[in-house]
């Protein structure tokens, strides 16, 4: 660590693990509900539940985008972050928050008080003072990470962090805005929700990708940057009109369909370019750096937000197929993959790079984070494929043959049982992942005799610093 | 390094390679805008032809000797910045910019005459299309007309390479959408 108050994003990691631990922890809930529909159902109903499970998902991941960046923005900037005291103040804000939101959500203590009680919306639902308590909380971390840039050194790394995070929190406002009309409701939500992980959190989740590229793999920084600025330009170009596809069929002007379509097919170009850059630095890269299990994560979020944010997204963009799909178990395997790919892995790519080095460890406990991304990514990958042939039937025989909504949920258990199954594995996985950079301490694997000559022989082996 | 090798085509392409990245993605969607109206006129030839007979032709004729017309004047600035002559540079795009904005004209003309004849992107498949791609073109047109501005503040040759490339797209987009939008039967 070569700045002290890197030591910042130890906290705001910790915290964001502990969420992601609650977060599948009640996707695993909500997927027994699937299997048994009146599990919980006095206790905790299913939308409760959901909101629980989709809200913690962002809260935590925020929270990892802001460990992040007072990880490397240290180091790209080259001096200390602004005020510590700032960024510990944001995140008690933000705990709160959080903690605010779940008793307001189970206990519903303050029903109709505009500051205290529920809105009464589907999603973008938080009581309105902690509404308020996340921009103030944004201010705080705005001013702070933009005092330190501006102070320090400017790289494209550290400016494109910056660009996705203030425009991250300026969409937040849009949360504000809650009218009586249900497609509008809707529509606002998608200029915060959309525009944020089909957006600018594209910014956040690149430049990410792009500091763990560069000191994973040692390529020039200039190389790094150019592809960067490629990723960046073509996911706005692409995402933000792409808005267009959450706009079919609720009830919004036609003429989006053909502005969702165009625009959202090509929302696969920039997760295409990001997986092409992961792969061609490891290729070029000349740095055999020790945290293997960072690599592991982030060419796995590479990988995985293709085909979950692309590929998946594809499936159901152009308008025709999702006159049929929209709503069904296709858009859920879409959500799930698309998440976990794009922005659960980097999160973890950048908490496996940056805790040893917090913690003061090295080497790395390595074995057991990499078991923690098989585990995880091949339950997730499974849920998916069970969701996709759920929606698959559902949308037969929903929307071609016309049978009921329960009924057809009738018909579906049996991918239901199955996601579950696979829902155990993704929680196992989350558990060992935060087990294995926690608590394990100096487990050192040395290299057997034919590994030790290659690396003396290696010219280009570079100890990692 | 080996990236300086892999690197070479990018760098061969004049101008800023952020800006063939743009290029290339605004053919791919009015492509796709253009194959998709393709498509959608398959299922309703006689209607498609019937709501084009609505369209000024003419205009739209005269609009494309303007665009183009403005697309060399574009051209001969970026000649003119090579040879470092600064007051020929700007007087070229002084005049490319006027002849956008004599296309803007013509186009907002008819925009009017349409939406006083009741016309809207509802109306009918054909004019959403057309209120689409023609639209998405004319907001293109006024970019267009902001870097000019830009480059007659700042007319270095890599400069009007970069907008001249952005205007030629500008004008190749038009002169695709022309044919089909408003002859094609």
């Amino acid at each position: 660590m070569k700045y002290q108050t890197q030591k910042i994003a130890l906290v705001y990691f910790v915290v964001a693990m502990a969420l992601f631990a609650v977060q599948v922890s009640l996707g695993l809930l909500m997927g027994y509900v699937y299997v048994d529909g009146n599990f919980l159902v006095d206790l905790m109903p299913f939308n409760i539940l959901r909101m629980l499970h989709t809200n913690s998902l962002i809260v935590w991941l925020l929270l990892g985008f802001f460990g992040a960046a007072y990880y490397l923005i240290p180091e790209e900037s080259e001096r200390e972050i602004h005020s510590t005291k700032l960024a510990y103040l944001q995140l008690a804000i933000l705990v709160l928050g959080t903690a605010g939101v779940v008793v307001t959500y189970t206990f519903n203590l303050f029903e109709g008080n505009f500051f205290l009680g529920k809105e009464g919306r589907e999603f973008l639902e938080q009581p309105r003072w902690v509404k308020a308590g996340i921009v103030v909380a944004a201010l705080i971390f705005l001013y702070n990470i933009s005092m330190t840039v501006l102070a320090g050194k400017k790289t494209a790394i550290s400016n494109i962090l910056l660009l996705g995070l203030w425009l991250l929190a300026l969409l937040f406002l849009f949360a504000f805005v809650n009218p009586a009309n249900l497609a509008l409701d809707k529509m606002y939500w998608w200029f915060v929700i959309h525009l944020w992980v089909e957006g600018v959190w594209e910014l956040v989740l690149a430049a990410i990708l792009a500091f763990l590229m560069l000191k994973l793999t040692g390529v020039d920084r200039e190389v790094v940057e150019k592809w960067l600025y490629v990723i960046v330009a073509t996911a706005l170009f692409s995402g933000i009109l792409g808005t267009g596809h959450h706009f079919l069929w609720i009830g919004t002007p036609g003429y989006w369909q053909w502005i969702g379509s165009v625009f959202s097919t090509l929302e696969i170009v920039p997760f295409f370019a990001m997986m092409a850059f992961a792969f061609i630095m490891v290729w070029k890269g000349r740095r055999d750096h020790p945290n293997k299990a960072a690599l592991l994560w982030a060419l796995g979020c590479a990988v995985l937000a293709f085909f979950g944010a692309g590929v998946w997204g594809f499936l159901h963009t152009l308008h025709g197929v999702n006159y049929y799909t929209h709503g069904t178990q296709i858009t859920a395997a879409h959500g799930h993959l698309a998440f976990y790919g794009a922005y659960v892995c980097i999160n973890l790519a950048i908490i496996s790079y940056a805790m040893p080095v917090l913690l003061g460890r090295d080497p790395y406990n390595q074995v057991l984070n990499m078991a923690s991304f098989w585990l995880m990514s091949g339950g997730m990958v499974f849920m998916t494929f069970t969701l996709t042939f759920a929606g698959t039937v559902q949308t037969h025989l929903q929307r071609v043959m016309g049978m009921g909504f329960m009924e057809v949920q009738d018909q579906l258990w049996i991918f239901y049982a199955m996601r579950f199954g696979s829902g155990v594995a993704v929680v196992l996985g989350a558990l060992l992942f935060i087990y294995s950079i926690l608590v394990p301490r100096g487990e050192i694997v040395k290299p057997g005799p034919v590994e030790r000559d290659r690396l003396t022989r290696d010219a280009d082996h570079v100890v990692a610093e | 390094m080996t990236q300086t090798q892999t690197d070479q085509p990018f760098d061969q392409l004049p101008g800023d390679l952020m800006m063939w990245i743009l290029i290339v993605s605004e053919l791919l969607v009015f492509g796709a805008g253009l194959l998709a109206f393709m498509a959608v006129r398959v299922t309703d030839p006689a209607g498609f032809a019937l709501a084009q007979d609505q369209l000024h032709r003419s205009a739209a004729g005269i609009n494309t000797v303007v665009l183009v017309t403005s697309g060399y004047l574009a051209a001969r600035a970026v000649g003119y910045a090579n040879a470092g002559r600064i007051a020929a540079t700007r007087w070229a795009l002084l005049a490319a910019g006027g002849l956008g904005m004599v296309f803007l004209g013509i186009k907002f003309t008819e925009y009017a005459e349409k939406a006083a004849l009741g016309i809207r992107p509802e109306t009918h498949p054909f004019y959403t299309f057309y209120y689409l791609l023609t639209g998405f073109h004319a907001a293109h047109v006024i970019a267009g007309l902001v870097i000019f501005a830009l480059l007659a503040l700042r007319p270095t040759p890599r400069n009007l390479q970069v907008g001249a490339a952005f205007w030629h797209m500008v004008d190749l987009v038009w002169v695709l959408l022309f044919p089909v939008i408003y002859l094609l039967r």
